[in-house]
């Protein structure tokens, strides 16, 4: 009570207009809510579900054994121990067996993981940016602009995406991780700028965005604090989503013996190494088929379960129950609109 | 909602359009130019040719004229197509059009079953799911569905011959049917088409379950999705006041409600299911036309090649093209929405 009396006899002298907030954050505050209003309360929200929690330490797994696996673990070579031995058969100097060329198994995975990683994070990142930057650009700007991008947008996403790879691989033979991530994921980007567009569009009705723009802000401002927020845990799912897009068109392509490889063996080159080595016919060799499939469905599998888990930072809602520095004045964000978009036809 | 007919039906022909234009500048400009190539290789094995026949054995097989300026080259490119001549293969040395007449057939036949059959499961797994959501039935089949949803169609299919074919020889491990079938359709003699297609069936058997067995988890999932949304609305909550049969709001309120918004889902799958045969058929060594495209490929078969690529993408743009136009017509709902879209 005294609180408001307070207040309202600040008002009548004329002080509160006069008042600035007592409470200017400094740098450090700042980068420190930004910090757990992205990083941490994100990741609470990731651990308290199972299916984020198993799905991210599978992805965490692989990328430490792509990081350091490498530097720790022997290389694969050609008659680097007897040919085509069982698992364990000789403890663990060969862990997963060898192949029909004595290679280790297991070295051929671990050595295999940096190149796709890096593939994997090309393409994500390939996907993400264009996708952001065209849906964003189309939802916001609208017009003629809107139209063509939009045009462009569903040219590229009823082009069929596998034989369009298939001949762009075959004519460009990308040597390079980061260039094969990129084809891969040649058309992946057009769901992601019509879904964004969307939802860009919804987000660009809302006040606050109205607000910026009687303000005077300019566009690129407005894109970058205004509406890049809202989509931005949205666009973590798209990153993973392309991710196993880019997992499933490379091992089938390496399969099929499209995409070139060099000195390391692939996954998917594994995979096409056993089937023509007889892995099928012989129970005996099963290990080296089991192992390169083992290893791509597991990846895939936490992938999927860690965007699965992470839809639920969808919800504001959630977000902010987890959040720490983040108080009750937190604006409201995309209400209903997320929500709805999802249940899409496409 | 006349404009946005218009304005479909013209996005459709630019596709195609700009699908085409991909595939000539793909044919003529990228390295290793196959008409270049061609041309020498014919310059070289026969020296008595004059300059106008080899061209005009160029032109046959690639169509393309390979010393005219590139906008004439172009416009006989697209001529060609318009004409259904897609050019002969190099390697076959048959027209394009003729080998893929051969294996679309298949390709349709082994993706309609395996559609259909994954839709069905799908969806009725999904209605399922959303009905009991929460309990073991749902919890278990959803983790069962994104397992599925989250291994390539082709791993299942490795699996699948692996196990099936080669270990247990239940089933073949390659061909359209046994060598010693005679390919028999006709309604004059019933008994021997029977026990073709019955053969049929069984050599494309894998091949169907390893895309079903994906793609059921995928429906399932999205109509898990939609039914618990549709479970959520109000006038369900009417209709059940209004004391009708659960079986009769099962059907026609959450069923209807739900499945809609997957027509179009279905249309667009349809189209892309051609595209989506290129890696299983090598699987299953299946002469599909995914198949001839692997085949194209490896022996630098660049008509053959860009033929089936032409022919996947005119079946998708023409799938998208009928989902847009028809969804207003079973879904009234999207009708008075149409305009804005």
């Amino acid at each position: 009570m005294s609180e408001r009396n307070e207040s309202l006899h600040a008002l009548d002298d004329g002080e509160a207009f006069e008042a600035v907030s007592e409470t200017t954050m400094s740098r450090k505050e700042r980068y420190r809510r930004l910090f757990d209003r992205w990083v941490l309360a994100p990741g609470r929200i990731v651990w308290d579900d199972l299916r984020a929690r198993v799905g991210a330490s599978i992805i965490l797994l692989y990328l430490v054994v792509g990081l350091l696996g490498p530097t720790l673990y022997k290389a694969p070579q050609v008659n680097q121990g007897p040919r085509s031995i069982a698992p364990l058969a000789e403890g663990l100097t060969y862990p997963l067996g060898t192949d029909n060329l004595g290679r280790d198994i297991l070295a051929q995975l671990v050595h295999a993981t940096p190149s796709m990683l890096q593939m994997i994070v090309a393409g994500g990142l390939f996907v993400t940016v264009t996708g952001v930057a065209v849906g964003t650009t189309a939802g916001y700007v609208g017009g003629r602009t809107d139209r063509v991008l939009s045009l462009l947008t569903d040219i590229v996403m009823t082009i069929p995406g596998l034989p369009l790879i298939v001949i762009l691989a075959a004519l460009l033979e990308p040597q390079n991780p980061i260039v094969t991530g990129l084809i891969l994921t040649i058309n992946v980007w057009a769901g992601l700028a019509r879904e964004i567009r969307s939802q860009v569009l919804s987000i660009s009705r809302h006040s606050y965005v109205e607000a910026s723009k009687a303000m005077g802000l300019s566009t690129p401002t407005i894109i970058v604090k205004d509406i890049l927020p809202n989509i931005m845990p949205y666009v973590l799912i798209t990153f993973v989503n392309a991710a196993r897009q880019v997992i499933f068109a490379s091992i089938g392509l390496y399969f099929l013996g499209v995409l070139p490889y060099d000195s390391v063996v692939n996954w998917g080159v594994m995979i096409d190494q056993a089937v023509s080595g007889g892995a099928m016919h012989v129970m005996s060799m099963a290990h080296w088929l089991i192992a390169p499939l083992a290893t791509i469905t597991l990846l895939s599998f936490g992938l999927i379960l860690f965007a699965q888990g992470t839809d639920r930072m969808f919800n504001p809602r959630v977000r902010a129950r987890h959040s720490t520095t983040t108080g009750s004045d937190d604006e409201p964000t995309g209400d209903g609109a997320t929500a709805t978009t999802g249940g899409g036809v496409r | 909602m006349q404009r946005y007919y218009i304005e479909r039906t013209l996005q459709a022909v630019v596709t195609v359009v700009s699908v085409m234009s991909l595939a000539f500048f793909l044919v003529r400009l990228m390295p290793g130019n196959p008409a270049d190539a061609y041309r020498a290789e014919l310059i070289q094995n026969n020296p008595q040719m004059t300059q106008a026949e080899i061209d005009h054995r160029v032109e046959r097989k690639l169509n393309v004229l390979p010393d005219a300026p590139l906008h004439e080259q172009y416009v006989n490119y697209v001529t060609g197509l318009l004409r259904g001549d897609l050019g002969e293969s190099i390697n076959e040395g048959v027209a394009v059009s003729e080998i893929i007449a051969e294996a679309l057939p298949w390709t349709i036949f082994t993706m309609s079953i395996a559609l259909l059959l994954s839709f069905t499961i799908g969806i009725s797994l999904g209605a399922a799911m959303a009905y009991k959501e929460g309990d073991y039935f749902d919890t278990g089949f959803s983790v069962v569905s994104i397992l599925f949803n989250s291994i390539p169609n082709y791993i299942i299919g490795i699996l699948l011959i692996w196990f099936l074919g080669y270990q247990f020889e239940l089933f073949p491990t390659g061909g359209r049917y046994s060598t010693e079938m005679e390919p028999t359709v006709g309604l004059l003699e019933p008994i021997r088409t029977l026990t073709f297609l019955g053969d049929a069936l069984w050599h494309a058997a894998l091949l169907i379950l390893s895309y079903a067995v994906v793609a059921a988890g995928g429906w399932a999932l999205r109509m898990r999705g939609n039914s618990i949304q549709v479970l959520g609305e109000d006038y369900l909550r009417v209709a059940r006041l209004r004391g009708l049969s659960e079986r009769r709001i099962a059907t026609r309120y959450v069923g209807r409600n739900a499945v809609l918004p997957l027509y179009t889902a279905l249309l667009i799958a349809i189209g892309f299911a051609l595209g989506g045969s290129v890696i299983l058929e090598q699987v299953f060594t299946y002469p599909g036309v995914g198949y001839y495209m692997i085949e194209g490929l490896e022996a630098r078969d660049y008509p053959l090649m860009m033929g089936v690529f032409l022919v996947m993408t005119i079946a998708v743009v023409l799938g998208v093209y009928v989902a847009d136009l028809t969804y207003g017509l079973i879904d009234p709902r999207a009708q008075t929405r149409g305009g804005e879209r």
